[in-house]
């Protein structure tokens, strides 16, 4: 399981990190997201897959017993994915606003914050 | 359970709530942004007193005893680095009230404001490393809106390569603290640092490090993270370049300082190496950005690079003596970096214009003015008696003791290549004739931009009090470096007695 949990997160980081390579402004925002759930896959294979055994306390028992899932990790994830989704929501706004704006979706032709200024005013 | 530890967080919480509440009434916003910035100012210099006598400060949220529950830890450090962030906040908002549109103003930026200082606040204060993550992107979140609150092309353009380096930034972060959490199975900071000193894996722990360096370090604008700093910080309205040059950046300078003696400390020739040389490459690329730039805040912007390289030299020569440089260095660079964004505002407001070919002509029409930028401008280039000075003799003369002659070498070339720089704006700005073809026809009185020079004035008078008295602070930076480097003090105050 965690072989397998390992590759798929490594291949979404490619992924993601290919789609951030791109010139467009909207695979720049797939590319994010992507990222993201690459990140949470990985907290999530870390923090040790257990399957079946969920950290509850039993009748008999006073105290857990391993092995025990760890809640942990997916709360962090959880957390995650909720500022992800914020976050996500805000940067396709963005995107949105600057493609009107700006009036291109490609990022070579958004270089005007990096030019040398003198070129602005020849 | 100290409630000065908590009101930093809160006082700028609840701010944020109420004029978010207010929305349609903008002097009660104004008003009420002004008393919400000095209240934070107040409990930030209440603070510092209260760890000054009493040492560590701690509070468990909740009663969770650590390493369980979410900590709260105010160390020197962090106490100097709120009363900082009270100070500027203070100023940018009494600065704002007549340079910031009404537009823009009805549209959220004074309640996005406190939400970035609350952000801001909990980042120095949080001792759990999850948490800090959350307070990461709570700064984050709102420092995206006030980059691109107004929509205009640039500030657009700047935008989105601000927010995708930020994000990365993060995405990083989060798998770090992911990883860490699954090798150690804690989050506690004061936890952390216990247990990562018997991790069975030591090489895991230098990668995480590692990892830790890159994300903290493209929050920092370290080389070769910078880029997304010089392209965007020049597109707001001044007062946000203002308040993001002075805090956002030495947040990440400090999550640098808290991993880098509290966390990772086990390789220090490594990973300290590796700082020492991202500074120094850090200060030159900075500088050399800078002298290539005819535009008053992207010369400024890439000045806030190179300065980075000197707060990170301190920490990379990890002596007490050098930490004690690299703080004093974060207090002086906050002050007249925001101040010398300010007096590049007050140009703007008078001339409209940023771009050095277009100004000229000032030290004549305002000479008050021109001496206002010639004091941070010299204090950044470390002239003494200024500020500046005496931030960079500690830094030099610790590099000196620790034998590192090509960083001190580095640092000594920067500062002259920063007088360059500095004198290129007070020549083109201040010194030479006014532009014939120049179709600016008032020159309104200073007095009549009271709420622009007066924040302007008061952190101008700042840097020459510590330039003159440099010995409070120095002492006070002095014991906050003990502080940091005497680890077990700060595990002993976060997880209590008994527990090793």
């Amino acid at each position: 399981m965690e072989v397998f949990l390992a590759i798929l997160a490594g291949a979404l980081y490619a992924a993601g990190l290919y789609m951030l390579m791109r010139r467009s402004i909207v695979k720049l925002i797939m590319g994010l997201s992507l990222l993201g759930h690459a990140a949470n896959l990985l907290i999530f294979t870390v923090g040790r897959v257990t399957r079946a055994n969920p950290p509850v306390i039993g009748h008999e028992a006073d105290m857990l017993h391993a092995p025990f899932a760890d809640p942990l990790p997916q709360a962090l994830i959880l957390t995650a994915i909720v500022i992800g989704f914020g976050v996500q929501a805000f940067a396709i706004v963005l995107v949105k606003r600057a493609y009107q704006t700006v009036g291109t979706d490609d990022f070579d032709q958004m270089r005007s914050t990096d030019r040398y200024e003198d070129e602005l005013f020849k | 359970m100290n409630i000065l530890l908590i009101l930093p967080i809160l006082i700028p919480f609840i701010t944020g709530i109420i004029l978010i509440l207010a929305w349609n009434n903008q002097l009660g916003q104004k008003t009420l942004s002004v008393v919400g910035a000095s209240l934070l100012l107040a409990t930030g210099v209440g603070l510092l007193l209260s760890v000054w006598e009493d040492g560590i400060q701690v509070v468990q949220i909740g009663n969770w005893p650590a390493p369980f529950g979410i900590t709260l830890v105010a160390d020197l450090l962090s106490a100097i680095m709120v009363v900082l962030a009270g100070l500027m906040s203070t100023s940018v908002i009494i600065y704002s009230l007549t340079s910031m549109d009404p537009e823009r103003e009805s549209f959220g930026y004074h309640p996005l404001f406190h939400i970035l200082l609350m952000g801001i606040c909990g980042s120095f204060l949080t001792g759990d490393i999850f948490n800090l993550y959350v307070w990461f992107e709570v700064m984050l979140i709102s420092s995206f809106v006030l980059v691109a609150l107004g929509g205009e092309k640039a500030q657009l353009e700047g935008g989105i390569k601000y927010v995708t380096l930020n994000l990365i930034s993060s995405a990083i972060f989060l798998v770090a603290v992911g990883i860490l959490y699954g090798m150690v199975g804690t989050l506690n900071m004061a936890d952390l640092a216990n247990q990562l000193d018997n991790a069975k894996q030591p090489g895991l722990v230098t990668t995480l490090a590692i990892l830790f360096m890159i994300a903290f370090g493209l929050k920092a604008a370290m080389f070769p993270l910078f880029f997304w700093l010089p392209s965007s910080y020049h597109t707001p309205p001044v007062a946000v370049s203002a308040i993001f040059s002075g805090l956002l950046t030495k947040v990440g300078v400090y999550t640098l300082i808290r991993a880098f003696t509290l966390l990772f400390v086990q390789d220090v020739e490594y990973t300290h190496t590796i700082l020492l040389v991202a500074s120094g490459l850090t200060m030159l690329t900075g500088v050399l950005g800078a002298a290539a730039q005819n535009e008053f805040r992207r010369i400024l912007s890439f000045h806030i690079v190179s300065q980075i390289g000197y707060m990170v030299m301190g920490l990379a020569l990890y002596t007490p003596l050098a930490l004690a440089g690299s703080i004093f260095y974060i207090a002086h660079h906050i002050i007249v970096k925001t101040n010398l964004f300010l007096v590049s505002g007050v140009v703007h407001r008078l001339r409209g214009s940023y771009h050095l070919k277009q100004l000229g002509g000032m030290y004549h029409l305002y000479p008050m003015l021109a001496i206002l930028f010639l004091i941070p401008a010299f204090s950044l280039a470390g002239i003494p008696p200024l500020s500046g000075f005496w931030a960079k003799f500690v830094l030099i003369k610790a590099g000196l003791q620790q034998g590192e002659y090509a960083i001190v070498a580095t640092a000594l070339v920067v500062s002259l290549l920063t007088i360059f720089s500095m004198t290129k704006i007070w020549g083109e700005v201040f010194w030479k004739p006014e532009l014939e073809s120049s179709e600016v026809t008032e020159n309104p009185p200073l007095s009549s931009l009271l709420h622009l020079v007066l924040p302007v004035a008061a952190l101008a008078a700042i840097t020459v009090m510590i330039g003159l008295f440099s010995e409070p602070l120095f002492i006070l930076s002095t014991r906050a470096a003990e502080q940091l480097l005497n680890r077990e003090a700060y595990i002993q105050a976060v997880l209590g007695l008994g527990v090793q």
